[in-house]
């Protein structure tokens, strides 16, 4: 398994061969709440890096989902539709959301576990 | 109660208030008693004249039907009337119920998939529509049928300036493109005429555009509804579903939509739910489309719909039941078709647009419409709405209705008066 | 105690009650092609089971006819019965709304004069009583603003809000096409100057602000933001969701707001009807009466008209005259109370709260100074931390007393808030046995905690599985074995 880089939104990332794996982290869905919906885009969509390409639900929120990085997109994951709850059970791992076609170098400039770690840390405190 | 909480004066409480920014005096009469108060309004209500069911020969957005005692009886109802948005569900559930079973009616009248829980009329219910389009389709354009109620059109224009997007009037050339988001049209339309929506959706589909049927409510007791003709929204003035004319309000806008745009949706949904017993129970639900959650990126701004009113067309729904409301629509089909038919008959009178079928409205061109109207008014009859207001080509125009409330010597008089020209 | 649906309860074979028939004369058939395919499946349901059904529906609310409702920002007062017996006199329910002028000019005198009075209560020059809803005169409101800057040929594309305004506001601008920003509260919860001029551009169309604000506090500064923003040719919007505190006390319009929309369904005892119909008039000062909604009522040689003649105006919010029954309701009351009575009851609304929150201190977390005005926003923050029980397990718990229960989580910037808005029509008996209903419910917070986070038992339904009714929507009823 590639080691996996997140975003400051709380998105994670990881890559294979050219194909990166999109998710929100354990964080995200602990503090959302139960997921309720989740929106996808359609596969064969461009997104840049930072992009916003879907959102994600509870009851009583809603929070926007922003690429970690760019490229096309090959395939969302279709079992969310009947079970989003996957996201809360397992966020990174029968929850990733989509997968991207993209370029090398295209995680630089993401956080490492440790950064993101971190940041989680911080976050937490406020 | 000052002395209680150790505040010396009412003034101490209002302190945070700059002086400079204190009202002397609120610049209103002195206060009244009920009786005094409602012999001002009764005074008031007194100048208005009011026209006999029966006599009322003018609709266009507005109806003159049998309304149910039952349910203004319902309406009035203070746990109905008085309680808030049932945002706490375990001491809401007649109201989530009642919102519950009217998304169902709904449904089930235009034959699409779900209804929200209300919206203000007709008009705002076509711009939200507009407004669910654009999201859908990505697109900035909605093209939009003749004679659709020009008001409803005017407050589309309003949503369409403020949000930047462009309204078309289809005419003949079909201007339904790549670019369009939506063709909406309204069945029957404002003439009374019914259209061929079939042909307007296919148009609107094979542009992968969205079908904005706007219908009206008794008709679809008997005619072909929205998700028979393959419409995606179905949207329409909630009135004579049980509710008095008043003026024009407060009445209610529905809209219902096939389930793929669901979630695009403005305003409440009740979902069913169940307790930690077991016991069923409603909702309100898909919440983070709206405003208190969602903020700017909302379906909607609508927080406040039209709730109470939402409860009076279901009490009228339940009440006719299916045959009723056929029969209701019914009614009005024939009335006006034997009043047309006998005014069309008169010297002087000629039926417009005679070439299409008509529901409950029907216009015909008189001479001197402002006379004709006057002999109505002198009789005791609302005759037909001068269409000239909206279209200087139909000047002599008067746009007549029927339901079920005009009877034989109704009709007579109406004939009998307009043929003394 | 639960109660079938409507349309379980229908008879499949009772025939429709007996209605009008219309004439007796023979019709036209309906041509091929037109007639629907399917018929409805509305119940089939006698009168009586009817009613009972619903009112055995009704019995499962809370209203304020029988039940103190301290939701915070609804100010849900008494709804007198005589605005009831006003709406439904024949010589308004019976009006169709394209009768001639000359006919309805007792219901035009009453728009009329219903518009001067709440120019006289906000301080405006001209209102417009066409929006339906308290959103849908806001969204007018920045309609008209918008209208005012286009008219200039100004580019302003960008409406600023507190973070504790109502999500109303932002979606209102949003559905004008404009951007939001939003302006931070300073630690006292009021406005933060320093923020908001930091924001200020000439790109700056509005900044929408209630006042007082959503923590119920009265907003001081609120000559200098207006300053401010006029400064840089912005304009002021006012929120009137929070109105009830001032009437005949002070006026936006002296404020240096430019545009105020008033909710009737709140401060002026129009019932809420479990979530409308209200209504929004939208007062504004002169340099935007030319973009008012078209028609206006006019007094001519004292005889009433529409004018449809208003070439800067922004068109028709909707149909008609607006919510016109409603209109009828709050006129009376204006009637009746008179400018000492609505001065009186804003008083009281400010007594009450700040009695009701003098008596809850102690018990629940009051994070803001006092005074208030005519609400207080409570934080269960330290019963989280201490007890595991939520803002909403409050709510929860005064259900089981009685009570309804006050807004939670909202506004957003307190956290675990409870906001609570008694009004000017509970007696001191009332507010004393609330008290004394919180602090029982804070008192088995430490006592039981787990029971009062599966509170509330007794009430028709316990608490509900949301997370399921979001994830897989039942949205109506379909008949047994019918999966559309």
């Amino acid at each position: 398994m590639s080691s996996r880089y997140y975003t400051e939104t709380h998105e994670w990332v990881s890559i294979e061969e050219g194909v990166a794996t999109i998710g929100v982290t354990d964080y995200a869905q602990s503090e959302l709440g139960d997921v309720v919906y989740v929106e996808l885009p359609p596969p064969g969509k461009e997104l840049g890096k930072g992009d916003a390409f879907g959102s994600v639900e509870s009851v009583k929120a809603a929070s926007d989902l922003y690429a970690p990085v760019g490229g096309t997109v090959l395939a969302v994951n279709e079992a969310l539709k009947d079970r989003p709850e996957a996201i809360n059970e397992d966020p990174f791992g029968g929850g990733w959301l989509m997968r991207v076609k993209v370029e090398d170098g295209a995680a630089d400039g993401l956080l490492d576990e440790t950064g993101y770690q971190s940041l989680v840390a911080t976050e937490g405190s406020n | 109660m000052l002395d209680a909480m150790g505040a010396s004066s009412l003034e101490d409480l209002l302190r945070d208030i700059p002086a400079e920014l204190r009202l002397g005096r609120l610049d209103l009469p002195e206060g009244l008693s009920e009786f005094e108060t409602l012999q001002r309004i009764r005074a008031l209500a007194g100048r208005n004249r009011v026209y006999e069911d029966r006599l009322t020969f003018r609709g266009a957005g507005v109806y003159r039907h049998f309304l149910p005692a039952s349910v203004a009886a319902v309406m009035s109802k203070p746990q109905f009337a008085t309680a808030y948005t049932p945002y706490q569900p375990e001491a809401s559930q007649g109201t989530l119920q009642a919102i519950f079973e009217y998304q169902t009616a709904i449904a089930e009248l235009t034959a699409l998939d779900v209804a929200n829980a209300s919206l203000y009329d007709g008009a705002t219910a076509l711009a939200e529509a507009a407004v669910m389009a654009m999201s859908h389709t990505g697109r900035q354009r909605i093209a939009v049928a003749p004679y659709v109620h020009p008001e409803y059109l005017q407050v589309l224009r309003c949503y369409a300036d403020g949000r930047g997007f462009d309204i078309v009037e289809l005419d003949e050339s079909m201007a339904i493109g790549p670019e369009t988001a939506a063709v909406a049209f309204q069945q029957p339309d404002l003439l009374g005429s019914m259209i061929e929506p079939a042909g307007l959706v296919e148009a609107a589909h094979g542009q992968g555009a969205l079908a904005i049927a706007c219908v009206d409510p008794i008709s679809l007791g008997m005619i072909t509804p929205p998700g028979e003709y393959d419409a995606d929204i179905a949207v329409g003035d909630g009135q004579q579903l049980g509710l008095p004319p008043s003026f024009g309000g407060p009445h209610l806008g529905f809209i219902a939509c096939r389930t793929s745009l669901t979630r695009r949706l403005p305003g409440r949904l009740v979902g069913q739910a169940w307790d930690g017993k077991g016991r069923r129970g409603f909702v309100i639900t898909l919440t983070a489309r709206e405003q208190h959650i969602r903020r700017e990126k909302a379906t909607s701004n609508i927080c406040t719909n039209h709730s109470l009113c939402a409860l009076g067309a279901a009490v009228y729904l339940s009440y006719v039941g299916p045959d009723g409301l056929c029969r209701v629509a019914e009614a009005g089909y024939r009335n006006a078709h034997i009043l047309q038919s006998r005014l069309t008959a008169l010297a002087g009178v000629e039926a417009i647009r005679s070439e299409r079928p008509f529901f409950s409205e029907f216009a015909v061109k008189v001479p001197d419409p402002v006379a004709v109207l006057e002999r109505l008014d002198r009789a005791g009859i609302l005759g037909g709405l001068p269409l000239g207001r909206w279209y200087p080509d139909l000047d002599r125009a008067l746009l007549f209705c029927c339901t079920e409330v005009n009877d034989d010597d109704a009709i007579d008089q109406v004939v009998e008066v307009m043929s003394q020209s | 105690m639960t109660e079938p649906l409507i349309f379980e309860k229908s008879h499949p074979h009772l025939s429709a009650p007996r209605l009008p028939a219309g004439s007796k004369g023979q019709g036209e058939p309906l041509p091929e092609g037109l007639r629907r395919r399917r018929s409805p499946r509305l119940p089939r349901i006698s009168e009586p089971e009817l009613m009972r059904h619903y009112s055995r529906l009704a019995a499962l609310n809370y209203s304020v006819s029988e039940q103190f409702y301290p939701l915070g920002s609804c100010t849900m007062k008494y709804n007198p019965i005589a605005n009831e017996v006003a709406a439904a006199l024949p010589g308004f329910a019976d009006l169709h709304p394209y009768q001639d002028e000359a006919t309805v000019q007792g219901a035009l005198a009453l728009l009329w004069e219903l518009e001067r009075a709440l120019a006289a209560i906000t301080g405006v020059d001209r209102v417009s009583l066409q929006p339906a809803a308290g959103a849908h005169g806001e969204w007018t409101a920045l309609r008209m603003i918008q209208a005012f800057h286009r008219e200039r040929g100004e580019q302003r594309d960008t409406v600023l809000v507190p973070d504790s305004a109502h999500g109303t506001n932002p979606a209102s601008a949003a559905l004008c096409g404009l951007k939001v920003a939003e302006v931070r509260s300073a630690p006292d919860g009021r406005i933060d100057l320093g923020d908001l001029e930091a924001k200020l551009s000439p790109r700056v169309a509005a900044l929408m602000l209630t006042n007082p604000n959503t923590l119920g506090l009265f907003e001081r500064d609120i000559r200098t933001a207006a300053s401010l923003v006029h400064g840089v040719g912005g304009k002021l919007y006012y929120d009137g969701a929070n109105l009830n505190a001032l009437m005949g006390i002070c006026r936006p319009g002296d404020m240096g707001f430019d545009a105020v929309h008033v909710n009737l369904h709140k401060t002026f005892t129009t019932p809420h009807g479990g979530g409308g119909p209200g209504a929004g008039p939208v007062g504004v000062k002169a340099d935007l009466v030319p973009h008012l909604p078209t028609p206006t009522v006019e007094r001519e040689d004292g005889a009433f008209r529409l004018d449809f003649d208003r070439p800067a105006s922004i068109g028709r919010v909707r149909t008609f005259l607006g919510n016109f029954g409603v209109l009828v309701r709050a006129y009376t009351y204006i009637l009746a109370m008179g400018g000492d009575g609505l001065a009186q009851a804003s008083e009281d609304a400010v007594l009450a709260a700040n009695y009701l929150r003098k008596r809850l201190e102690g018990v629940l977390e009051l994070p803001h100074e006092g005074p208030c005005m005519h609400e207080f926003v409570a934080s269960a923050r330290g019963l989280a931390a201490e007890h595991g029980v939520r803002a909403i397990d409050v709510a929860k718990g005064l259900l089981e007393e009685g009570y309804y229960a006050p807004t939670v989580y909202f506004p957003l910037v307190v956290p675990e808030a409870l906001m609570i808005e008694p009004t000017e029509t509970e007696s001191r008996t009332t507010l004393d046995a609330f008290a004394d209903a919180v602090a029982a419910v804070v008192g088995r917070a430490g006592e039981d905690p787990e029971a009062l986070r599966h509170a509330p038992h007794g009430l028709p339904i316990d608490r509900m599985d949301e997370v399921s009714a979001a994830r897989r929507p039942v949205l109506r009823w379909l008949p047994e074995g019918d999966t559309h």
